[in-house]
């Protein structure tokens, strides 16, 4: 517990929707509503769930993007949950280890900067390299996401999707962090360049001993490149273990039939989804008791009264139901 | 009686020699380029590619929906039941579209009318295509939307777009798309925008109405794993091209085209990483080159693993090395 | 967006607007060359009020003073009012907006509470009593004009900051450290300039068309320094018996105005992706 590099402990994030006159919050949705994980030096952790479940919601709260309503988040050992509150020194120490890839590599980047502008800005910012080093470690990081010191003088839209989030991965290397925050990665991009982007990011994290916590809905994807997985549904962890016994051993049976869910490229699988029944509900008004339980094929008795805690069941293996 | 078994012989939809470009202000975008295939009756055909590959322009085409200009279709033909979609008149096919060739997208919310009830949509096609009264339009719509196992349904008529779901939506859209019995129903990337549980709804409600109506499905899907659950035959596309054809087991277990084949190995493949430890994807050198401006000959040829420079000499003509297999690629027999 | 000549090229409306804009400007610039007469000096009391001729091309006013000269030096009040008033708003709206959009909260209620109030009160008559407290006068003009009309700048502004708040590239900014005011002015700013320099060039048309108005009300610029407002208004009794006196100055006003609203449009649909990156 204690050689985490990230702790993540009870995270809350609610947001009031404002009504009436005076504005007042009379209603919250609970995006992410109670979440506890850690993440080592050098893993991968991936979390999955589908829309609306509080993933990418969880993501930004780690870097303090959106603010969390209560829990703490500790980097090293240090509470990270309010940055805005810490002296501007020890701000940008913490904003210079935690860095974030986007889903959509045309909004990620500001259209009117040139590519060297943008990753020179953010060293700049935070007095890395003296001034003359740091064109040459400009093109030392575009050399290791695959483009060209020439292309520094570009604009964003002179390129193409896969190369932009090349960019956006330079920018997140740009500051030499520890941790970077994948959100949907790869998933905007065509399918015959997505393994470029994942090849690539598998070969930095090597390189540069980074740990990752990678959001995303494929679950192909977040197998292939993490160790561990977290499964959210309704703003809460519902399973988390090693990637090889989630995805061999599933006990969650929401993640048994999200599992089930996924189509294989491949004829002859002739796979059985569990079809769930109904939609995912509104994190306005998330159920009584287990939020899964309106839609569990194995719901019982008590499952609309008593909420499950996420528990162990060895092997690093911990599940939020109270019949798995 | 001569007559009839060739009628029936005769595919369904026959897309013939088809070209479709857009004509905007950086020059021409030669979006579908040269594309032929045909459909039987009750037949399950996907088409898989990447975004520019053509494959929804194809579709739009078919349904002649695309808005000209700045689209235009330079050549090729449509028959759909000995009937060239291209030359008949805008009203006549107004009556063929969301009777007997239905179609459903991707994002259900903008082909529904945020103003008006899913009933009142519903009832609005019955009245026109099948000339019912207002009360038989409306019960036929809550009926339709009961097939589509939408709960409480007659509740349901009367909500808006609004209201639903990602997944409800589509489920309306494909109740609209069925509600005339077509004989063909494009589907373009219905799950794309759905959850992977939702997802798994739709495609299983799909497969039963496939059953009961006996339409014949296009299935159009960047998805190679929703095209190895749901279709028979299978067409690859590329740069507005296709670039093989073949029933779904030759497709995904004896690929002929190079990027069929590097794209089968690109993707990561559900519990296979956790099965035999993490390994390095195979991946496809380079970008998908601009519609704008393609590379001559092969337009695969700069990312193509077994490129030569002969594939850059002239177009490449789509051969037919197995029955019933197309593929356009001068090395294919060599690989 | 792109501004390439071709792009410009098929927009009739940027054309002719900045044909218009530009022949104004040149009016201005080039006053003392091109002005046939002096616009105050050469006053002529036997040449009160001739018509059209070859000597005075536009006829000549009561005083006898070119119409033509006083038309062309007009130009230099009215651009110079329309520029420097607009500069003005959008500096001030700019920097509201900003801080409204960005920040939020009761900074953003403060700041549209302002603009609801402005809004309300109509421009002519705000910037009437400003002018009734300060006395009449050019520089008057320029602050009563000035301080009055930033509203529209700034709730465009707002709207515009509040949803390129949302895009990455500005999380993303947050997430490498840059302090706010940085990504107010150097991410935010250059991105959203587009709508904002439209809506400019349509206020220096409204700032000189409310320039006119004060001039004419007697509460502008003060004779006998020319400006096309403060013409028309000497004009008013011998509309009927004169027409030139007023015709010229009134034409001059339309023109200008109509240039730069043409202007406007035509820079607006340049930069709306949804026209120029038609596919």
């Amino acid at each position: 517990m204690t050689n985490a590099l990230l702790e993540v402990e009870d995270l809350k994030v609610h947001f009031p929707v404002r009504k009436g006159l005076f504005q007042r919050a009379q209603t919250f949705v609970y995006a992410v509503d109670g979440v506890s994980f850690q993440l080592n030096k050098g893993e991968t952790l991936g979390v999955v769930g589908e829309s609306g479940c509080g993933k990418t919601t969880t993501g930004l709260a780690i870097l303090n993007l959106v603010r969390a309503t209560s829990g703490k988040i500790r980097f090293k050992g240090n509470d990270i949950s309010e940055i805005a509150g810490l002296p501007v020194p020890d701000q940008m120490r913490i904003r210079k280890e935690l860095q974030i890839i986007f889903q959509d590599p045309y909004s990620s980047l500001n259209p009117r900067m040139t590519l060297n502008k943008i990753l020179h800005d953010p060293m700049k910012i935070h007095g890395l390299y003296p001034g003359s080093e740091r064109q040459d470690r400009i093109e030392f990081i575009l050399k290791k996401v695959g483009l060209t010191p020439e292309q520094g003088k570009k604009y964003p839209h002179e390129f193409s999707g896969g190369q932009r989030q090349r960019i956006g991965i330079a920018r997140a290397l740009s500051l030499d962090p520890q941790i970077i925050i994948g959100d949907e990665p790869v998933s905007a991009l065509d399918v015959s360049i997505q393994a470029q982007i994942i090849n690539l990011m598998v070969d930095l994290q090597e390189e540069f001993n980074l740990s990752y916590i990678i959001i995303a809905h494929d679950l192909a994807v977040v197998e292939h490149i993490s160790n561990r997985i977290a499964v959210m549904y309704l703003g809460k962890i519902i399973e988390t273990a090693p990637v090889a016994q989630i995805y061999h051993r599933p006990q969650h049976p929401y993640t048994r039939a999200l599992l089930s869910a996924v189509p294989i490229a491949d004829p002859r699988a002739g796979r059985h989804p569990i079809i769930l029944k109904g939609d995912v509900p509104s994190p306005r008004h998330p159920p009584t008791g287990c939020g899964f339980h309106p839609r569990c094929p194995e719901c019982s008795i008590d499952c609309d009264i008593k909420p499950p805690e996420l528990r162990s069941l060895g092997k690093e293996h911990y599940v939020a139901c109270h019949y798995a | 009686m001569t007559e009839l078994s060739n009628r029936t012989k005769r595919p369904l939809l026959e897309v013939d020699h088809l070209h479709t470009s857009f004509h905007t202000f950086d020059g021409v975008v030669k979006a579908v380029n040269d594309v032929s295939f045909a459909m039987n009756t009750r037949e399950t055909l996907g088409i898989v590619g990447e975004s520019g590959s053509g494959k929804s322009v194809t579709a739009l085409s078919i349904m002649r929906l695309l808005k000209s200009p700045p689209a235009r279709i330079e050549k090729g033909r449509i028959l759909f039941d000995s009937i060239d979609l291209l030359e008949i008149s805008m009203s006549r096919m107004r009556d063929i579209r969301g009777n007997r060739i239905s179609m459903i997208f991707q994002e259900p919310m903008t082909s529904l009318n945020p103003l008006f009830s899913v009933g009142n949509q519903m009832s609005e096609m019955f009245v026109r295509h099948q000339g019912l009264t207002r009360r038989e339009a409306w019960n036929r719509s809550v009926e339709m939307l009961e097939k589509v196992q939408i709960p409480s349904p007659g509740k349901r008529a009367r909500e808006f777009p609004h209201h639903m779901s990602g997944g409800m939506r589509q489920r309306v859209m494909i109740a609209m798309a069925l509600a005339c019995d077509p004989e063909i129903l494009i589907a373009d990337e219905p799950t794309t925008a759905l959850d992977v549980t939702i997802q798994a709804q739709v495609v299983d409600l799909m497969m039963k109405l496939r059953k009961d109506y006996g339409a014949a499905i296009l299935m159009i899907t960047h998805d190679l794993g929703v095209i190895a659950e749901i279709a028979r035959r299978v067409i690859v596309m590329y740069a507005g091209q296709v670039v093989e054809e073949a029933d779904v087991i030759s497709i995904f277990e004896e690929p002929r085209h190079p990027y069929t084949r590097s794209l089968l190995k690109s993707i990561p493949k559900l519990g296979d990483a956790s099965t035999h430890g993490r390994k390095r994807l195979q991946e496809i050198k380079g970008i998908v080159p601009s519609l704008a401006d393609l590379p001559a000959g092969c337009h695969f040829y700069p990312r193509c693993p077994h490129a030569d420079p002969i594939c850059r000499q002239g177009e490449i003509a789509l051969e037919e090395p197995a029955v019933g297999h197309r593929v356009r690629c001068i090395r294919h027999a060599g690989l | 967006m792109s501004f390439s000549w071709k792009n410009i090229k098929r927009r009739t409306n940027l054309l002719i607007g900045s044909a218009l804009v530009m022949f104004v400007a040149g009016m201005a610039v080039f006053a003392p060359l091109l002005a046939p007469y002096h616009p105050t000096e050469d006053a002529n009391i036997l040449y009160s009020e001739e018509p059209p001729c070859e000597q005075f091309w536009f006829g000549t006013d009561i005083q006898g003073r070119d119409i033509l000269s006083r038309v062309i030096y007009g130009s230099r009040i009215s651009l110079s009012v329309g520029l420097f008033t607009q500069f003005m708003n959008s500096v001030i709206g700019i920097f509201m907006g900003l801080m409204a959009g960005y920040f939020g909260k009761w900074i953003d209620d403060l700041i549209m509470s302002i603009t609801n109030i402005l809004l309300s009160i109509p421009t002519l008559v705000f910037a009437l009593a400003v002018m009734a407290l300060m006395g009449p006068g050019l520089i008057n003009v320029f602050i009563a004009l000035g301080v009055t009309n930033w509203s529209y700048t700034c709730r465009l502004t707002r709207s515009q900051v509040l949803s390129a708040k949302r895009l990455n590239y500005v999380m993303a900014a947050r997430a490498l450290g840059y302090g706010k005011f940085r990504i107010m002015f150097n991410q935010i700013l250059p991105n959203i300039m587009g709508p904002i320099l439209v809506i400019s060039t349509l206020g220096v048309a409204g700032a000189i068309l409310l320039e006119a108005a004060l001039s004419f009300l007697g509460l502008g610029v003060q004779p006998p320094t020319p400006s096309w407002g403060g013409m028309l208004a000497g004009a008013r009794e011998k509309l009927f018996t004169a027409p030139w006196i007023s015709i010229y100055p009134g034409m001059a006003i339309f023109l200008t105005v109509l240039g730069l609203n043409l202007f406007g449009d035509g820079l607006r649909d340049l930069l709306d992706p949804h026209i120029t990156q038609q596919k």
